[in-house]
């Protein structure tokens, strides 16, 4: 019963094979940025995260409004696995960042709009997780999970943005920035490769995780229905 | 002309952070996965005495 799937370990050997092109390509074939000096490469993985985070985010309102349409407690379980799969990552976006920052900005922190919009989206989402712990009927708590869901996603665009609206020193990557922007730098080709080969490799990497991470949901709704079932 | 920043230990700690990170949530994924096996297991075995 619930065997791993041969499609799931082709996609984590795939998974692995492009993590480690990316971290190669990162180390050995993206040359060093001639002012940040080797913090600069934090960057590749640091943006990745960051938008495998929004894309989670976005997974979770698209299944919300999939859940308050079918009813089908699947798009509940994908809801909370993406939601999981996106702290994760914006939290290791928003660390590295910070350790980018230190010696770029001179500080470990600053309330500048990327920074304040990606904190408030990372604890809306946290809100989430927590809030969900405290209702026990699975109907009820699929139900408020996808309205939350569809609401939170607000939050994605604001974060994304935040940078091309407000007043910032956090670097637009694509796009024009502010000029206020501090840490800005020109992408030579190579530097450009390596950055969206990392990002196509976390997107593959999180279609992984998501992959794992809904078969765990699905075998703990069958241990909750098994319970209730003893329980009654 | 002066070269670039000495920052390495900054990019060491970032990688560090993202591989630590990535290798917690793969353990967690596992243990959870195990454990719930378990209780599976075990509530089947006792639905199967009622």
């Amino acid at each position: 019963m619930d065997a791993k799937p041969r499609w799931l370990s082709v996609l984590d050997v795939v998974t692995a094979l492009m993590l480690t092109a990316a971290t190669i390509m990162v180390f050995f074939y993206a040359p060093m940025e001639a002012v940040m000096g080797p913090v600069q490469k934090v960057f590749y993985y640091h943006v990745a995260h960051a938008w495998v985070g929004m894309l989670s985010f976005i997974v979770a309102g698209i299944a919300g409004i999939a859940y308050l349409r079918t009813k089908n407690i699947k798009w509940d379980i994908v809801g909370l696995a993406t939601v999981e799969l996106g702290m994760v990552f914006m939290l290791v976006g928003i660390v590295t960042g910070s350790i980018w920052a230190r010696p770029i900005w001179n500080t470990w922190w600053t309330w500048d709009p990327r920074l304040t919009t990606t904190t408030i989206m990372e604890l809306i989402y946290a809100a989430y997780l927590m809030l969900r712990q405290g209702i026990e009927d699975p109907e009820r708590r699929a139900r408020f999970g996808a309205v939350y869901a569809i609401l939170g996603v607000v939050s994605v665009p604001l974060t994304f943005f935040s940078i091309r609206i407000f007043r910032t020193i956090h670097p637009v990557v694509i796009g024009g920035g502010d000029p206020g922007a501090d840490g800005s730098f020109d992408m030579t080709p190579k530097m450009l490769q390596t950055f969206l080969f990392s990002l196509l490799a976390f997107t593959v990497l999180y279609a992984d995780l998501m992959w794992h991470r809904i078969r765990l949901g699905r075998l703990a709704e069958r241990v909750e229905q098994l319970k209730l079932r003893l329980s009654q | 002309m002066e070269g670039p920043a000495n920052t390495l230990a900054y990019m060491i700690a970032g990688y560090a952070i993202i591989f630590t990170v990535l290798a917690v949530y793969l353990v967690s994924l596992v243990v959870r996965w195990r454990n719930l096996r378990q209780d599976e297991e075990t509530l089947r075995e006792i639905e199967k005495k009622r």
